[in-house]
């Protein structure tokens, strides 16, 4: 099957190509650089004047496992307001902001994403994280397992196990819950809520364990590098939402030595005490230090007013700002000495102080820093606002007028409070391909999507120029997935099952004996019903395993 | 590849005969394919394994027909139906999800054997959350376990074996001085309660129609409430303020109820105040709730369905979307009202979990020793999850699930076979 990508203007920027006319072929869902000699063409499409690029990534979204299962158990009415009836192709569910998981994955297909990483794989839940996403259609997902507040690792710290036996577990970990990174979370925060802290800074020590989320994060990300896992250590900092928060977060980024560090939903992070409210933009800041530390990534994690709910494993963070649910209903949960988990639904208005200046940060940041390969474009879904808003979001950062006739209707003393109204910056298609798409695959490890060169995975998506981006982008005109076209026109056309990407970092198995003893000893399941199996995931023809190249272990120690 | 037509032991076993999946039995294969009990076992995994092996045919107006015959007349009845009821749901994650695969198209409402009882967490849950744990949270936290009408062991028998008197512990507790309480309920049996050394639980019992009474008084008093009365139905006050100052001094208690056991009008009330008094708790210390329940599969449906749906089960696709109505969409309700035509029963764990009595067309998806009352126009043996054939089930708290493996050589189809038999038939 080969298929001819006729004329389109492509925006590839793995390959620097922006806005040159290219013609692309695709041979049995991967992209080749031409047609054998005398090879028919089966089917052309006629893409002159069109923009084409690969097909979107989303690289942290929360579409599966127990917190995203509670937060949709939680609000029925949120679900009776957007019913998805069944049609002859497609089944039914519902949206807005948990969508059902087929939902979920149709959706995402006709935003011409193609790809989506759930960022809070639980290790005890890796399982049901993965069939939620088993049941997501089209695209392509996969998960960050989750460490820093679980039992064995804070133990291994505090028994000072050295660096390589770490790196043994955090690898077992990742092959464990089939993951393609580690993401920590309120570095051992989660925990130490557990006996009762209720703040943990970045130099505080657990009670228990006496370790503190400084240990935690460099030895984690040391690990995650050393092992040659391509996606750096996904961080949620400590102190979420808490005004000045931007010290810790600065001080996260210097206490790393170097090693990449990816800092997920850094708007929540961003936050300083200036102004008659205590709580003012350090936007400025935070990007300064992006720009000026190469190892350091971070993704926004913008929020846009309405209704939505925040699920998140930070149940300490979550449990202190519980009194803001709305509705006023939330879920905390202590999770098998492993984790935890936090839902409370939220309502951002755009007239509330906190939360309009809460918007204004985020585009900040994604307006201050320079380098479009480290920052990447989230409302870490479903917490700042509903993926589903991305092309909105999207228009608010290439269209200047647009974004500063928001800013004009947003609370007076917010405004007051942003510099964003005095920031020229429009983002360019080639830019917002390289967040969207050919960063965040570098980012995540996924060596042959968000890119159209010859060996690449047939992944596409080509939109209609428009001048108003959130149309253009909204509707892609068609959508190819390995290949395959499954959306025209902006409405699934044909349903497939992505594959679900994953890391097999090396490491030494006989950890597995201290593991299974600790398992028996300390938990409610052996070690070895722990691991998720290809076959759970691919099971009833849902997908299938595809394993990504890790670098091999890197300056291992000796 | 395993031989599963030979005799054997097989290790590391996973039960899933009740919600606290215990995954450490060991369980003998005789060649027949007659499974045993040999190590960990409890009563009821020992009857669950224990069952002879059968392969019974499926059954079309009690007559042995081939399997196709019987899909065959199970998609007419489905076909016919204006608004099938798919319900007893007792199966496994890929069960559930051909469950709702077939529902969808069919324009069916869904809902669970156990709901009457689980539907009281649900009304919790999306009236005002919750504050609760996991297992192994309790296993290696709790120092004061209060316990809300049940003994716990009649459904779970190995509870206090495996979360509460276990050994060892991660954070140097000694697990014998924890703390238990029974509050509610009549002549329940609290012999599981006694520590290794022999000190007795606290017993502070009363009818349980008094339950919501008490519950009230107990939030209000951990709250710092003052009560005028002297006693809540039959409970002296100043014992329930003793429990209160006990529950304030807890660095980790839990507290648990199973929603089945708690069987009076509107007990989602009695399971808020608990709720409700467990969120105030954490203000000043740790406390979790613990919702006991997941026997027959309760959770896969429950899980499965928000998920696929973005509901929990009693929810219909007869509008061709999902709608959830806790009330309209229940086996009873649905039955009584004649807002169905056509009854779907799935009971793939326990023979015993028979189908309603119902004049509708009856279909029934059954485990291979199900003895019916009433012959249906349509019976299927079904193999049984984790003894005939894989599956993943989810534990009692929701958050857990484990693999259940094939133990034995099994002709008979899984559900998920027959049900995409059945669709595709449709």
């Amino acid at each position: 099957m080969l298929i001819k990508l006729t004329g389109g203007r492509v925006y590839d920027p793995a390959h620097g190509i922006n806005g040159k006319v290219v013609d692309i072929y695709v041979r049995d869902g991967r992209i080749v650089e031409r047609p054998y000699d005398g090879e028919r063409i089966d089917d052309e499409y006629n893409l002159a004047g069109k923009v084409v690029m690969a097909g979107a990534i989303d690289m942290h979204t929360h579409i599966g496992g127990g917190k995203v299962n509670i937060a949709r158990t939680l609000l029925p009415e949120d679900h009776r307001g957007d019913p998805v009836p069944h049609s002859e192709l497609l089944r039914a569910g519902c949206g807005h902001a948990v969508p059902s998981t087929l939902t979920t994955g149709y959706r995402y297909a006709e935003m011409g994403y193609t790809a989506g990483f759930e960022p809070a794989v639980l290790p005890m839940n890796a399982r049901q994280a993965h069939l939620e996403m088993g049941d997501t259609p089209i695209i392509d997902k996969g998960g960050y397992a989750m460490l820093g507040s679980d039992d064995f690792f804070l133990r291994m710290m505090a028994a000072k196990k050295d660096q390589n036996a770490i790196n043994d577990y955090v690898a077992w970990t990742i092959h464990a819950t089939q993951a393609m990174g580690i993401k920590v979370v309120n570095a051992g925060g989660i925990n130490a809520f557990k006996f009762n802290q209720r703040f943990l800074d970045l130099d505080e020590q657990n009670e228990f364990y006496k370790v503190t989320p400084r240990e935690v994060l460099k030895t984690l990300a040391r690990a995650v590098h050393e092992l040659g896992v391509p996606h750096p250590l996904h961080v949620h900092g400590n102190n979420l939402g808490v005004p000045g928060n931007v010290e810790t977060t600065l001080n996260t980024m210097a206490g790393v030595e170097g090693y990449p560090l990816h800092l997920t939903h850094i708007q929540f992070h961003s936050y300083g005490t200036e102004g008659d409210r205590k709580f003012s933009s350090a936007a400025a800041r935070i990007a300064e230090a992006i720009n000026k530390n190469k190892n350091i990534s971070a993704d926004v994690g913008q929020i846009l007013f309405g209704q939505t709910v925040t699920a998140s494993g930070d149940n300490m963070v979550q449990f202190r700002n519980a009194s803001h649910a709305h509705p006023n209903k939330w879920v905390c949960m202590d999770i098998e000495c492993d984790a935890g988990c936090g839902v409370v639904p939220f309502k951002y208005k755009d007239q509330n102080f906190v939360n309009a200046l809460q918007w204004a940060i985020g585009l900040e940041i994604f307006l201050l820093v320079d380098d479009p390969w480290r920052i990447f474009l989230t409302t870490d879904h479903p917490n700042g606002a509903p993926f589903t808003s991305y092309p909105h979001l999207i228009k608010l950062l290439m269209d200047k007028t647009f974004r500063n006739e928001m800013l004009s209707r947003i609370s007076p003393d917010a405004q007051a409070m942003s510099t964003l109204a005095s920031i020229e910056r429009e983002y360019s298609l080639y830019e917002i391909a390289i967040m969207t798409r050919a960063g965040a695959a570098k980012l995540v490890g996924l060596h042959d999507r968000g890119h159209l060169g010859t060996g690449a995975a047939a992944d596409i998506t080509v939109y209609t120029d428009n001048p108003d981006r959130e149309v253009m982008f909204a509707k892609p005109d068609y959508v190819f997935k390995d290949g395959h076209l499954v959306v025209r026109n902006g409405n699934v056309v044909k349903v497939t099952w992505g594959a679900t990407h994953v890391v097999k970092p090396e490491f030494d198995r006989s950890i597995e004996k201290e593991l299974a003893k600790y398992f028996d000893a300390y938990h409610t399941v052996k070690m070895d019903h722990v691991k998720v199996t290809d076959q759970h995931i691919a099971d009833d023809g849902r997908g299938h395993v595809q394993v990504q190249a890790c670098e091999g272990r890197r300056e291992k120690t000796a | 590849m395993e031989t599963f037509s030979q005799a054997g032991t097989i290790d590391s076993v996973t039960c899933p005969f009740c919600g606290l999946l215990c995954d450490d039995l060991t369980v003998e294969r005789e060649a027949s394919g007659q499974l045993k009990v040999a190590k960990n076992g409890c009563q009821k995994s020992i009857t669950f394994f224990g069952r002879a092996p059968q392969t019974p045919s499926a059954r079309v107006g009690g007559k042995a027909v081939e399997l196709k015959e019987a899909v065959a007349k199970a998609a007419e009845i489905l076909g016919a139906a204006k608004h099938p009821l798919i319900a007893g749901l007792g199966t496994e994650v890929q069960g559930m999800r051909a469950v709702m695969s077939l529902a969808d198209k069919a324009g069916a409402a869904l809902d669970h054997m156990n709901s009457n009882g689980f539907i009281r967490n649900i009304y919790v849950v999306q009236n005002s959350g919750w504050q609760i744990c996991t297992l192994t949270e309790v296993r290696n936290r709790v120092d004061l376990l209060v316990i809300v009408g049940t003994d716990i062991v009649s459904l779970f028998p190995r509870f206090f074996e495996r979360e509460v008197w276990n050994s060892a512990s991660m954070f140097d507790q000694n697990t014998a001085n924890r703390e238990i309480v029974y509050l509610g309920g009549r002549n329940i049996d609290t012999t599981a309660g006694i520590a290794p050394g022999g000190r007795k639980p606290d017993v502070l019992p009363c009818d349980p129609e008094h339950i919501p009474a008490v519950t009230a008084a107990l939030r209000a008093l951990t709250a710092g409430k003052k009560l005028h009365a002297t006693e809540v139905g039959g409970i002296v006050v100043a014992d329930l303020e003793k429990l209160a100052q006990r529950l304030l001094n807890a660095k980790y208690s839990v507290i648990t109820w199973a929603a089945g056991t708690l069987n009076f009008p509107h007990a989602e009330l009695t399971i808020q105040n608990v709720t409700e008094m467990i969120k105030s708790l954490n203000k000043s210390t740790r406390a979790s709730g613990l919702p006991l329940g997941g026997n027959e599969g309760e959770m896969n449906a429950n899980q499965v369905s928000a998920w696929i749906s973005g509901y929990p089960v009693r929810t219909s696709y007869a509008r061709s979307y999902p709608e959830h109505d806790p009330y309209h969409f229940s086996t009873d309700q649905l039955l009584a009202s004649g807002e169905t035509d056509a009854l779907f029963w799935v009971s793939s764990f326990n023979p015993d979990r028979l189908p309603p009595k119902t004049g509708l067309p009856t279909v029934v998806f059954g485990h291979a020793d199900t003895k019916l009352e009433h012959e249906p126009e349509v019976f299927i043996p079904i193999g049984t999850p984790g003894v005939d054939h894989n599956g993943i089930m989810f534990r009692s708290d929701n958050v857990v699930s484990l693999p259940l493996d094939q133990l034995r050589a099994s002709s008979l189809p899984s559900l998920s076979q027959v049900l995409t038999a059945i669709e595709q038939a449709l």
